[in-house]
Order: C-alpha cells, then structure tokens, then sequence
C-alpha cells in the first residue's frame, strides 16, 4: 500500500523515534510512505489562536503539495498535525468564500481532493495484517492506550471511532498482542502546546494521566501524538518527584509497540530515546520469550 | 443580539466616530456561529480540564459574548487558557462549538487589546510563528532560545539540554524549505485578509 505521509515538524526532532519506529513498522506491513515534498509546519496551537486563515492556509499549501505528487491519502502521525490538516480541509470544502479565498491566497488552484488519516485509522485498516505476522511477545502486557483530545476529536472533523468511547486503539494493540486496561483518562487532555509556556497547567493534567493509568495497572501508556508523549515520557521526572517517585511509567508510540509486536529489533524503534526508560517492558518482553523457550524444551 | 441592544451594553461605541460592529456579530461572522445558540447548560465548562485555571468558565465566556460585554470578556485571561482540546465542542448539545469562538476572540482580543494577551502565551505563540515564517518549519532549538528572549522563563529547562542532545532529539541547524518564499507570502496575505 502507498500513502502519503507528512511527518510534521516533532517528527524530525524531539520526537524522532515516533517517525523510526513508523518507518519501521511500515516496511514490515508493507506500507510505502511517500513524503509530501517541501511541506511545511501546520500552524499548530500557535496559528490557529492568533490567525484562523492563517491554520487553513499552511495546511492547505501542504495539502496542495500533495494533490500535485496525486496522493490521494496523507498519513499525519502527529494528533495535532493531523487536526490541522483535517480541520483545514472540511473548512474549505464546506465554505467556498474560504475555498475561494484559500485558492487566491495560495496563488494556485487547488481540488482539496486529498484524505487526511490518523496514525489510528490508518493501523486499524491493518489489524488483519497486524495480527497475522504478530509474533506474541506481548502477551500479558498490559497498556492504557492514550488518545488524547485530538485523535478521534471532534467527531465532524475525525468521523472516526466514537469520541467518548473509542476502541481503535485497544483493537490495534490487540492486534500487537498486547492487553488494553480499562482506565479514566484516555480523552483528557495532557496540557498540550502549554509545555513551554504554562508548564505548571501540562504538570498538573499530565500528572492525573499518570495516576490514572498506574491505577489501572498499566506497564506503559501507549501514545499517537509527539505533544502527549513529550508531556508525559519528558515531564514525568518533574511530576513523578512530587509524587514520592513512584515507577516510572514508560511512554511508548503506537508504531513503537506495534513494532515490540511484530518483532522488529528495539534499537531499530527509536527506544533508547525516551526519557523514562522503557527498559520494564523490554525485560517483560525478554521474560515472556525465556518462559515459551522453557516450555518448547519441556 | 440587536445593533440597538449591543449599543446600550458597550458605551463606547456612542463616542466611536464610525458605527462598529458588535463582538458578538464580529465572532459571528468570523465562524459562521450564532452565540445565542447556547442556552447555558454549563456542559462545556463541565469538562473544560482548564475550568479551575479559568476566571471565567466556558459557558461565562459564551454569556458575555451573548450580551456583548466586551469589555469584561477581553479584559479576562480565559480565553487564552484554552487548551483548544475540543471537549467542548464534542459535547455541546446544540452544535456549537465554543472551541472555534474561542479562537475567534482570540485573534480578536490580539487586536483590540494586545497588552491583556499573557505576556508568556503571546511570546511562544510570537516565537512559534516566527520559526515558521523564518524556516517553514519550527526548528525547535530556535523556538526555545527565540521563546525565552521574548519574555519566557529564561533557566526554565536548560538543565535538560544535555540529555536532549544524546537522545538526539536536538539539532543546532536549521533547514530552510525550499518554497520558503511562496510561504512568506502566505503569512503576509494573512496579515492583511480581514476578518470574514
């Protein structure tokens, strides 16, 4: 399968490992990404609260480039790229004075005729493919899966999965072979672009994540946005130290546990790079396999 | 909300020289929303994760955009407490969407009354935007340092760049696009497109 893929500014950075471990889940599913070239930023927070024009036409200039390299799907891993994006294009296709406005903005004629997909709708078109080359070593992990706000909201703008209630994430981490807890916080908020500037807000949310998921004896919180997992993996030192240091809890992308799932070799998922170690589910994962070698032997 | 009606609440606009436009017709027409849509039930500001950061609560906020009082509206910090999570408008059971009217005022109160903008949430917002407009894309190390000479905490998180730098998570140069041009443009049409 080709599609194509915006990776979004955190993707090429501090949030390197969510692109490594995609790229190399994609070539064991044998999904092609094809990079929109030249994109730019998508506006994020920054744009859309200061310049709503603005959030539509940094979007829709990379939506433009895609059209142009005939993409008809684009894959935006970040939750919040993909917002943007998706926000963007129903706001053009359903206001032509914005359409209009957009085009001579852009300079260009422009179809919006390109889908904009989630890291979840894409890998839960593959759950089939998932689970058929899983090789187990999960079994028994047991993971909160973290939507965040933006991943399957608002419905208008996602039409996918059920805001309130979403399953697509436990359905793929199913598929991985992992166990999904019930837990409270799956759609709240962790603070979001407040890192930098309202750190004490992002403490405060991201904290009641981490208890929530504790509490549900979660191993790790499996995450699809770059915010929600530097909020939570980068921050969790600051908020865990006013906890009395409780386990660290390991923050890991979706494709890096679709990745532990399928086999592929840790170091190839970008693990090393988190800040709380995710050694805990390596050394389960480790444990796992030793207790089906013993079995094989027995 | 009637011209006449916003004219009694907003006294200034009896001394302005032209008639101005009503914030809540303003919003109106930027977002295509009515603000008298929302009859109050407090479901938005029931599941705000900002609600106790917040003077005002969602809902307070569509109430005074409702009677036009600008003036106690763009004075509060509440707008730009929003994280733009969107769990208001999911919620909203008559189709509005606060998040989108937020936003809205926003750009409004940027504006109106600059100085009112929290001097921390206006300097990342500045830094973030001029990462874009300078690369095309937010090179973060720049959108730090760029952040912190605006006015951001300026010790905040050095501590943790040495760590950053070995998980390979921070680079020093910059990568311009090459349409950088055409995106500059795009950014100083949006400057001067007035507002719907």
């Amino acid at each position: 399968m080709n599609i194509g893929y915006f990776p979004g500014c955190s993707l090429h950075a501090t949030a390197r490992e969510y692109a490594e471990s995609l790229t190399a889940i994609a070539a064991a599913l044998d999904i092609k990404l094809d990079e929109i070239k030249d994109w730019a930023c998508c506006g994020a927070t920054s744009a859309h609260s200061t310049n709503h024009m603005l959030s539509v036409a940094l979007p829709a200039r990379t939506l433009m480039l895609a059209e142009k390299q005939n993409l008809g799907r684009v894959l935006a891993p970040c939750a919040a790229c993909y917002n943007r994006l998706a926000s963007a294009r129903q706001a053009i296709a359903k206001d032509k004075e914005i359409a209009g406005r957009i085009q001579a903005i852009l300079g260009q004629s422009f179809e919006n005729s390109v889908q904009v997909l989630s890291i979840a709708q894409l890998l839960s078109e593959m759950t089939g493919e998932i689970r058929d080359k899983c090789k187990r070593p999960l079994r028994n992990l047991k993971v909160a899966c973290y939507y965040g706000c933006l991943l399957v909201r608002p419905p208008e703008i996602c039409q996918f999965d059920d805001p309130e209630s979403p399953s697509s994430l436990e359905n793929i981490v199913k598929a991985a072979g992992a166990t999904p807890v019930q837990w409270d916080m799956a759609l709240e908020c962790c603070g979001g672009g407040f890192s930098l500037s309202r750190t004490a807000s992002v403490v405060r949310l991201s904290r009641s994540i981490l208890q929530s998921a504790r509490k549900a004896g979660a191993q790790a919180i499996v995450v699809a946005c770059p915010m929600c997992h530097s909020n939570l993996d980068f921050r969790q030192g600051a908020i865990n130290m006013r906890d009395n240091a409780p386990e660290p809890m390991p923050i890991l992308f979706l494709s890096q546990l679709v990745g532990l799932g399928l086999g592929l070799d840790p170091a190839r998922l970008g693990l090393s790079r988190h800040f709380v170690s995710p050694q805990p589910v390596l050394n389960f994962i480790n444990a796992v396999k030793l207790q089906a070698e013993d079995r094989e032997h027995a | 909300m009637s011209a006449e009606h916003s004219s009694i609440t907003s006294p200034k606009e009896h001394t302005s020289a032209r008639p101005q436009q009503s914030l809540s017709s303003q919003i109106q027409n930027a977002t295509g929303l009515d603000p008298a849509c929302c009859y109050q039930c407090g479901k938005c500001s029931a599941g705000c994760p900002m609600a106790n950061e917040m003077d005002l609560k969602t809902h307070q906020i569509i109430r005074l955009l409702q009677l036009d009082l600008d003036e106690r509206l763009l004075a509060s910090e509440a707008i730009w407490m929003c994280l733009t999570c969107e769990t208001c408008t999911t919620r909203c059971p008559n189709q509005f969407d606060p998040a989108a009217v937020i936003d809205a005022l926003r750009e409004a109160a940027l504006k109106k009354v600059p100085g009112r903008v929290p001097k921390r949430i206006s300097a990342f917002h500045s830094a973030f935007l001029d990462q874009i407009r300078m690369h095309g894309r937010v090179f973060e190390f720049g959108l730090v340092a760029s952040y912190k000479l605006r006015g951001g905490p300026l010790f905040a998180d050095v501590e943790s760049v040495p760590s950053m730098l070995s998980r390979g998570k921070l680079t020093f140069t910059p990568k311009k696009i090459e349409g950088i041009k055409a995106l500059r443009r795009i950014f100083e049409q949006c400057a001067t497109e007035k507002s719907k």
